[in-house]
């Protein structure tokens, strides 16, 4: 596959965060968040990635964003190496790809009005003159399904769904390509998480948008997304299309990742089979030799402690990185 | 018929702020019987936390009071004792485990002094002794290394392992019920498989009963007995689980159910949507149904008159108007 059929592609990505220490900031090691990750996602593909606390998720969508500066690897947008871009060049591709936050609490500035919220984006990509950036703001509101006239109002007045939509509606005022979804619905309730996900469903036809949707709950993930990226320990452990994922998961820890997740119908979740992982996600600063899951896999054997698993194509797009599968 | 351990008879809990009377819990009823697992099911701001407070009478005053109901616990009802007497019964008959062991959890103290705390005060043991048998509830809810680790702070615990401790220090006493407040919520999947796993083979172990709030109807239908959905500070619904997820009389608890994304169901099935919002508690009407604005199926009944909880099966209770036709009436709609 060539590389310009994928409008962002990331190819062995790593992000290390230094651990110092002492009066001298002393380097005593490295937070390894990101190992080698590689990934791309074709223009209108929704690309889910999935893993526990800590994997490395949030850390891989903001290297794509350039938010970071990455250990090594390359990052492409649109066919360009963006990897050390800077300046004028940086900031002319930011306002293509954008990223909706966690949480509607506390990514909204407090002190500005939800028009001025929505708008700021416009202003600091000089696509508007003045005033200009409030009929874009309502417009923007109305998008999003929120009532136009309240763009006067401040975040507070508004409920965690709706706070939901001003963050989504800030981020498509600049009309983005590509978005990075950071945990949209996890701290939302039920029924409003059900709206938000048909509402990121809807946007994304209309506006043809590409999405990279982080998340922790792989029923979620399921639903949105195209292909499926699942990480564990900065590195991804399996990626296939979302259909063979969940039907047919090959790695030991997505076979217990899903069988985690507890289906809401008592019939059903009683004839499943359950994996029940023992033990933490062991440090990113000392990750285990070899395959970073054989500390908690049930199949593990001699060679999953001594040699590194890479990912491997089993057929269908179905990539793996598991020496027993 | 098993011995019920609690009772809960139209309770009341009101808060009185600035913008009114705040009505949290509103004619909550509902029982535990010995070694049932119970779950109470919301969103956000139902009233599910508070009425778990209440039991433990711990609503704080001003601004809340519990204004009416019972809450018969040992054939006595808590609402009448003095709080000298609810002393002995907190975190020695009742335990509560809490959402954020961070927070819940005192820093500058070990764990093991913290869990030694409850056996002193309610079992009789000295200081010595007490951390011994803290070593032994450490390794019963399976923290590794319990010896060593006895003596650490809680920040040396990951938010599994933290919550593991909570566990412990709420089983000490050996709780005739166990509330567990969202337990959960802020943990990983496999690490809520682990927890909940451990919750119920104590259960069993322990012979307690079990009432799990929580919002995460997956779990409700992997553990539970019997489950409450609560809106707005009302009773909704109560059934047996397997009654609650088969045969679901009230709207609201239909579209719940109906919005959760499904790993089983086929992936293009378009996920319910409950329109609108959850209501501002201080200016709902107090004689409708609360859901009535959201739902789909109301008549003119619904905003004219409050439905009162009606029993529609066996053990099966729903507060609808229309709970006979609502099963047909989901059916058309298909």
């Amino acid at each position: 596959m060539k590389d310009n059929m994928y409008l962002v592609e990331a190819k062995d990505v790593v992000k290390y965060f230094p651990l110092q220490f002492g009066l001298f900031k002393r380097k005593a090691a490295d937070i390894k968040a990101v190992d080698k990750v590689s990934f791309g996602i074709k223009s209108g593909e929704t690309l889910g990635l999935v893993g526990e606390s800590g994997c490395g998720k949030t850390t891989t969508g903001r290297c794509i964003l350039r938010l970071y500066d990455l250990t090594a690897g390359n990052i492409y947008f649109d066919g360009e190496d963006i990897t050390i871009l800077g300046g004028e060049r940086l900031r002319r591709i930011r306002r293509d790809m954008q990223l909706i936050f966690q949480d509607p609490y506390a990514s909204l500035d407090p002190r500005m009005s939800v028009g001025d919220i929505i708008g700021e984006p416009l202003l600091v990509h000089n696509l508007v003159k003045g005033k200009e950036y409030k009929e874009q703001a309502k417009e923007m509101m109305k998008l999003v399904e929120l009532d136009a006239n309240m763009s006067d109002r401040y975040p507070h007045e508004f409920s965690g769904g709706q706070r939901q939509r001003i963050g989504i509606a800030r981020a498509l005022s600049t009309r983005p390509k590509f978005i990075v979804c950071d945990e949209p619905v996890s701290a939302l309730d039920v029924s409003i998480q059900a709206q938000i996900i048909k509402l990121l469903t809807r946007l994304k036809e209309e506006l043809s948008l590409t999405y990279l949707f982080i998340a922790h709950d792989l029923s979620v993930v399921r639903y949105i997304s195209d292909r499926v990226a699942v990480m564990y320990l900065g590195k991804i452990v399996e990626i296939t299309h979302s259909a063979e994922l969940y039907a047919k998961p090959l790695h030991p820890y997505t076979q217990a990742l899903l069988s985690a997740v507890p289906i809401p119908n008592p019939e059903v979740d009683r004839q499943r089979t359950r994996i029940l992982l023992v033990g933490d996600v062991p440090s990113p600063l000392f990750p285990p030799r070899g395959c970073h899951f054989h500390t908690r896999c049930q199949c593990a054997i001699a060679e999953c402690r001594e040699k590194e698993p890479q990912l491997r194509n089993l057929g269908n797009e179905h990539w793996v990185s598991c020496h027993v599968v | 018929m098993t011995e019920t351990v609690l009772e809960i008879k139209d309770l009341r809990t009101y808060f009185y702020i600035r913008e009114g009377e705040l009505r949290a819990v509103d004619g909550l009823s509902y029982t535990i019987k010995k070694g049932e697992f119970v779950a109470l099911v919301g969103e956000s701001a139902c009233g599910k936390s508070v009425s778990a407070l209440s039991i433990m009478r711990l609503i704080p005053n001003p601004p809340g009071i519990i204004v009416g109901g019972e809450i018969i616990f040992d054939g006595k009802d808590l609402l009448k004792q003095s709080e000298e007497e609810m002393r002995a019964i907190r975190g020695n008959r009742i335990a509560m485990v809490f959402q954020e062991p961070m927070t819940s959890l005192n820093p500058v103290l070990t764990v093991g002094r913290q869990l030694a705390e409850s056996l002193e005060l309610h079992r009789g043991f000295d200081k010595e002794s007490a951390l011994g048998e803290a070593v032994k509830f450490l390794k019963l809810v399976g923290i590794p290394d319990a010896e060593r680790r006895v003596n650490q702070y809680p920040y040396q615990f990951s938010g599994g392992m933290q919550q593991r401790i909570m566990i412990a220090m709420a089983l000490t006493c050996e709780p005739a019920l166990l509330i567990a407040d969202e337990p959960t919520t802020s943990v990983d999947v496999t690490v809520q498989a682990q927890l909940m796993e451990l919750i119920n083979n104590l259960r069993s172990e322990f012979g307690m009963a079990v009432l799990l709030i929580t919002h995460n109807l997956g779990v409700v239908a992997r553990y539970a007995d019997h489950v409450v959905v609560m809106y707005a500070g009302r009773l909704m619904e109560s059934a047996s689980t397997d009654d609650i997820y088969s045969n679901p009389r009230h709207p609201y608890t239909m579209g719940l159910i109906a919005s959760v994304p499904r790993l089983d169901l086929p992936r293009d099935r378009s996920i319910h949507v409950i329109s609108g919002l959850p209501p501002d508690l201080t200016r709902l009407p107090k004689n409708i149904c609360p859901f009535a604005p959201r739902c789909q199926f109301k008549d003119h009944r619904c905003t004219e008159l409050r439905p009162e909880l009606e029993q529609v099966g066996d053990g099966h209770y729903a507060a609808c108007f229309r709970h006979n036709e609502i099963q047909s009436l989901v059916e058309h709609e298909k």
